[in-house]
C-alpha cells in the first residue's frame, strides 16, 4: 500500500526529497528492470522537476517524470506500463473494493488510494464472489459485445473484472497471456464474430482494448494473491511490441528486415564465393583454346547465377487479435515490402497463402483486415493444427521449395493437445534449405502445457524468441552470421 | 568573460507556472499541448535543454521560434548536417583578418622573434574570433533561445562537443582557453531518429515526444493559420487528415499540410469538402506517388459526390 499513499503524502509534504524519494526509487529501479537506462542523474532530475510542478496533478506528475526519465519514444511506452502499473494499480485494487464509479474520475481513484489498508483486499475478494453470482457468462458476453459496440472504454473496464471474477475460478496458469486467452475463450469472443470492414475495425481495436483490461485486471488480482508486483517483463514486452501505436515499432520492423535483406544478399555472394568450381562453360573454353593450340588448358566456367532471396513465410494467426499475432503480421508486411520473390501464408487450422493480399493491399491495416478474413478461410475450430498444417504444406506448396529457399515459421507451436507431427514437418523443413522458427513466447513458457516447440526445434536451423522488434533484429544478426547448411 | 545572468530560470521571463507559459506561446501564435507547456517550463526552470522528438511536421522547429518570440529572445539556430564540424558551428579563426594583422605588424619595425610573440599573442584573441551558433549562443550578452536542429545528421563526434556546451556552458578553445558562457540560452535540439543519439547527450536533456495534435487542437491550428477558412470546412478538413493518418501511408500528413490544404481550399472557395475538391488537392496532403492512390480509394469514396449536399459525418 505504500505505492498507492504517494499521492496523499505529497499532499502533506509538498518537497518530494522526504516523502518520495523512496518510492521514486522503487520506481526507477523497476524501470531499470524492464530494462530501461535510469541512472542517477535522471533520478536527481525527477526530483529537481517535481519540485517545480504542482504534482498533486496527475497528468503533472507524470509528465514531469516521463520528460526527466524517458529519454525516447521507447522508453516513454515503457514508462507508461510501469507507471500505471506502479502508482495506480493499488489505487484501482481499492477502487474495485469500493465498486463505485469504477471507470470514474482518476482524481476520485487517487483520493482514495491515499487511505486505502491492506484489509481492503479481502473485501475486493468478497466482492468478486457475489459479482459472480449475479453475471453469467452469456450475459456478460452480451455486455460486452454492447459496450464493444458503443465503444464505451469505462464500460469494458468494469466488465474485464467482472469477467476474471465471475471465470475466475479456474487456476491461473501462472502466464498472463494464457489466461486472457482462457476469458476470450471463455467468453467466446472472436473478431470473426464481429462485423466485417470499416465498421469491424473499430470493432475490432475495442475488442483488443477489452483484451488490455483483462490483462491489467488479471495482473492485479496476481499483486492482490502475492502481495507483489508479479515479474511481468516478458508480457509487458508483447505489449511493448504492439505496432498498434503509431509507426514507430513498424519502422523498426522495417529496419530489421532491409538488414535482413542485405545479409540474405551478401551471403549469396559469400555462397558464390566459396565454391570456386562452377559449371564448365565448354563453348568458352573451346574459343579460349584457340590460343594455346586448341589444347584447353584454361578451363572457362559459366558465371554463376547469384542466388536470388527466396522465402517462404508461414504465420500463425490463430490468436488474430493478440498482439504477438499483430507483430508477426507487421513482420509479413514489411517483408513483402522488401523481397520480391517471397510467399506468405497463414494458418490456424488450415493453410492459407495471403501472398496475393500482400501485393496487393499496401496499406497495414487493410492487410490485416484481409488477412483476417482469409484467417477465417483457415480457421474452422480456432484452435491451432500444426499437424494438418504441415500436411496441407507438404501436399500444396513443399514441392516448389529447393535447396535455396528459406522458410521462417512465426508461431507459439502450442497444438492445444493435438498431435504435433514433428515427422511431417521434418520432411517439410527437409526440402527447404534452411527453416527458422519464431516464437512470440518467452523462452520460459517453451515445452511447458501444450506448447512443443521441442519437437520442432530439431528440424529447425535456428528457433526464436521474437515478440519485439528488438528480437527480430537480434533475429536478423545472427542469420547473418549462420551459415546455410 | 563575466557571467551574468547565467543562473536557470533568472532570465525566463512569462514563465512562473506552466500554464502562464502556454498562454504566452499562445499569444504569439503556437498553440501547445499542456505537455509541451509543462516541459518547456521544467527546460526554463531547470535549465536543461530539450530533446524534441516526433513526426515530421508537427511543429518541432516552430516550438523553438515561439519560445524566442514570447521571449523576447534571439533565436539562434544551428541546423545539423553530414558533415557539420566545429569550424561551422562553434567558432572560427578569422584568417583574413589575421593574416592583416599580421602584415601589418610585420611592416612596423624590424625585431623579427620579438615582435612575433606578441602579433601571435594578439592574433588568437577574441578579437579575430569568428562565432558560429553555438558560440554565440552562450557569449551573447542577451540570452538567446538556441535551437540544433537534426541533431541526429551529424556524427557521433559532434555530440561530444555539444555536451561540454550544454552541460557546463563554456567552451574550450586551445589557444585562448575556456570561454564560459555570458548568458544561458534556452536550449531546443530535436532529432529524426535516423541514429540513437548517445546516452551522454540524451542524460543532459529533458525530452519531449511530439505528436499529432488532438483534433480539437489542430482544429484550432488551422483556424489560426487560416481564420477566413469556413469553420465547417475547417473541421473537416481536420477530419479527413486524421482519416489518413490513420492508413499506413509512407508520410502521413502533418500539421503543415494541414495548414496548406487549408489555404488551398481558401483560395478555391471550397464550401464543402466533396470528392472531386478532395481529389483535386489530394496532392496538397499526400505527397509519395503509391501513397495517392492508396488514400483515393480509401478516403475520397467516402466523400460526397458534388451537389450531393454538405458533407454532414
Ligand atoms: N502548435 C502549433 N501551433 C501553431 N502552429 C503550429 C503548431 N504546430 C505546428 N504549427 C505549424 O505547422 C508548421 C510545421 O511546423 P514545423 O516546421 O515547426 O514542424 P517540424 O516539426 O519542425 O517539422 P520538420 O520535422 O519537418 O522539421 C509550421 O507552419 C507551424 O507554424
Ligand atoms: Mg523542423
Amino acid at each position: 500500500m505504500e505505492r498507492a499513499s504517494l499521492s496523499a503524502a505529497a499532499r502533506k509534504d509538498p518537497t518530494p526529497h522526504g516523502s518520495v524519494a523512496p518510492t521514486l526509487v522503487d520506481f526507477c529501479r523497476e524501470l531499470r528492470d524492464e530494462g530501461m537506462n535510469v541512472g542517477t542523474s535522471e533520478l536527481l532530475d525527477a526530483f529537481d522537476a517535481l519540485e517545480r510542478v504542482d504534482w498533486t496533478r496527475r497528468e503533472d506528475f507524470r509528465e514531469a517524470l516521463a520528460a526527466t526519465i524517458a529519454k525516447s519514444q521507447e522508453d516513454r511506452h515503457l514508462f507508461e506500463l510501469v507507471f500505471d502499473r506502479f502508482f495506480f494499480r493499488a489505487a484501482e485494487a481499492e477502487a474495485l473494493a469500493n465498486r463505485a464509479e469504477l471507470g470514474g474520475e482518476l482524481t476520485g481513484v487517487q483520493d482514495r488510494a491515499g487511505e486505502g489498508e491492506p484489509g481492503d483486499r479481502g473485501e475486493a475478494a468478497d466482492g468478486g464472489q457475489e459479482a459472480s453470482e449475479q453475471f453469467d457468462a452469456d450475459a456478460l458476453r452480451q455486455a460486452i459485445l454492447d459496450a464493444i459496440e458503443r465503444g464505451d472504454d469505462a464500460a469494458l473496464r468494469d466488465l474485464a473484472r467482472l469477467s476474471i471474477m465471475t471465470l475466475g475460478g479456474a487456476p491461473s496458469s501462472g502466464v498472463l497471456g494464457v489466461d486472457v486467452q482462457r476469458v476470450r475463450r471463455a467468453l467466446q469472443l472472436r473478431s470473426q464474430d464481429l462485423p466485417p470492414g470499416e465498421e469491424g475495425a473499430a470493432q475490432r481495436k475495442q475488442l483488443q482494448q477489452f483484451e488490455r483490461h483483462v490483462r491489467r485486471e488479471l495482473e492485479a488480482a496476481l499483486i492482490a494473491q502475492t502481495g507483489k508486483l508479479p515479474t511481468v517483463r516478458p508480457l509487458n514486452e508483447l505489449n511493448r511490441a504492439l505496432p498498434s501505436s503509431g509507426a514507430q515499432d513498424l519502422a523498426a520492423v522495417h529496419r530489421s528486415v532491409k538488414m535482413l535483406k542485405r545479409a540474405m544478399a551478401t551471403q549469396g555472394l559469400e555462397h558464390r564465393g566459396h565454391q570456386r568450381t562452377g559449371a564448365v562453360d565448354v563453348r568458352h573454353t573451346m574459343r579460349a583454346s584457340l590460343q594455346t593450340g586448341g589444347v584447353p588448358i584454361n578451363l572457362r566456367y559459366r558465371p554463376r547465377r547469384p542466388r536470388r532471396p527466396e522465402l517462404f513465410v508461414l504465420c500463425d494467426v490463430s490468436t488474430s487479435v493478440t498482439s504477438a499475432s499483430v507483430f508477426f503480421l507487421s513482420i509479413l508486411h514489411a517483408l513483402h515490402d522488401s523481397f520480391k520473390r517471397l510467399r506468405s501464408f497463414v494458418f490456424i487450422e488450415r493453410v492459407a497463402e495471403v501472398t496475393e493480399v500482400f501485393e496487393k493491399a499496401r496499406a497495414f491495416a487493410e492487410v490485416s483486415e484481409r488477412i483476417s478474413k482469409t484467417a477465417g478461410v483457415a480457421d474452422i475450430s480456432g484452435y491451432t493444427d500444426y499437424g494438418r498444417v504441415w500436411a496441407d504444406l507438404y501436399e500444396q506448396v513443399a514441392d516448389d521449395f529447393d535447396p535455396r529457399s528459406t522458410l521462417i515459421v512465426l508461431g507459439d507451436a502450442r497444438t492445444n493437445g493435438r498431435d504435433p507431427r514433428a515427422d511431417l514437418f521434418g520432411a517439410v523443413a527437409e526440402k527447404a534449405g534452411r527453416t527458422f522458427w519464431l516464437n512470440p513466447e518467452p523462452t520460459l513458457y517453451w515445452n511447458y502445457g501444450d506448447s512443443v516447440i521441442g519437437v520442432y526445434e530439431k528440424h529447425c536451423d535456428g528457433v526464436y524468441e521474437c515478440w519485439t522488434s528488438k528480437q527480430l533484429e537480434g533475429f536478423v544478426r545472427e542469420l547473418t552470421t549462420t551459415r546455410r547448411r | 568573460m563575466a557571467v551574468d545572468q547565467a543562473k536557470p530560470g533568472a532570465t525566463a521571463a512569462g514563465a512562473e507556472s506552466a500554464e502562464a507559459l502556454g498562454a504566452g506561446l499562445e499569444a504569439v501564435g503556437y498553440l501547445p499541448s499542456d505537455t509541451v507547456s509543462l516541459v518547456s517550463y521544467l527546460a526554463i526552470q531547470m535549465g536543461k535543454p530539450v530533446l524534441v522528438e516526433g513526426p515530421a511536421g508537427v511543429g518541432k522547429t516552430e516550438l523553438a521560434k515561439a519560445l524566442a518570440r514570447h521571449t523576447g529572445r534571439e533565436l539562434v539556430r544551428l541546423q545539423c548536417y553530414e558533415g557539420l564540424d566545429e569550424a561551422k558551428a562553434l567558432y572560427e579563426w578569422n584568417y583574413k583578418k589575421q593574416l592583416l594583422r599580421i602584415q601589418t605588424g610585420a611592416a612596423g619595425d624590424g625585431q623579427a622573434t620579438d615582435q612575433w610573440d606578441s602579433v601571435s599573442d594578439n592574433i588568437f584573441s577574441e578579437e579575430f574570433l569568428l562565432e558560429r551558433p553555438l558560440l554565440h549562443a552562450i557569449a551573447s550578452s542577451d540570452p538567446v533561445v538556441l535551437l540544433i536542429d537534426e541533431i541526429d545528421r551529424t556524427a557521433h563526434e559532434f555530440e561530444a562537443l555539444l555536451l561540454e556546451i550544454l552541460s557546463d556552458f563554456q567552451v574550450s578553445i586551445p589557444e585562448l582557453g575556456r570561454i564560459e558562457a555570458r548568458t544561458h540560452p534556452i536550449v531546443l535540439l530535436t532529432s529524426n531518429d535516423s541514429r540513437e543519439l548517445t546516452e551522454a547527450l540524451k542524460r543532459r536533456c529533458l525530452y519531449l515526444w511530439l505528436d499529432y495534435p488532438a483534433p480539437e487542437r489542430e482544429l484550432e491550428i488551422v483556424r489560426l493559420h487560416v481564420p477566413e477558412l469556413d469553420e465547417q470546412v475547417a473541421k473537416r478538413l481536420v477530419e479527413i487528415v486524421r482519416m489518413v493518418r490513420e492508413l499506413d501511408v509512407k508520410k502521413p500528413p502533418s500539421i503543415a499540410e494541414s495548414i496548406d490544404w487549408a489555404r488551398t481550399l481558401l483560395l478555391l472557395g471550397a464550401k464543402q469538402i466533396d470528392r472531386e475538391t478532395f481529389e483535386q488537392t489530394l496532392s496538397i496532403i499526400v505527397k509519395h506517388r503509391t501513397d495517392l492512390d492508396l488514400v483515393a480509394e480509401r478516403v475520397g469514396v467516402k466523400l460526397a459526390d458534388r451537389g450531393a449536399g454538405p458533407a454532414g459525418a
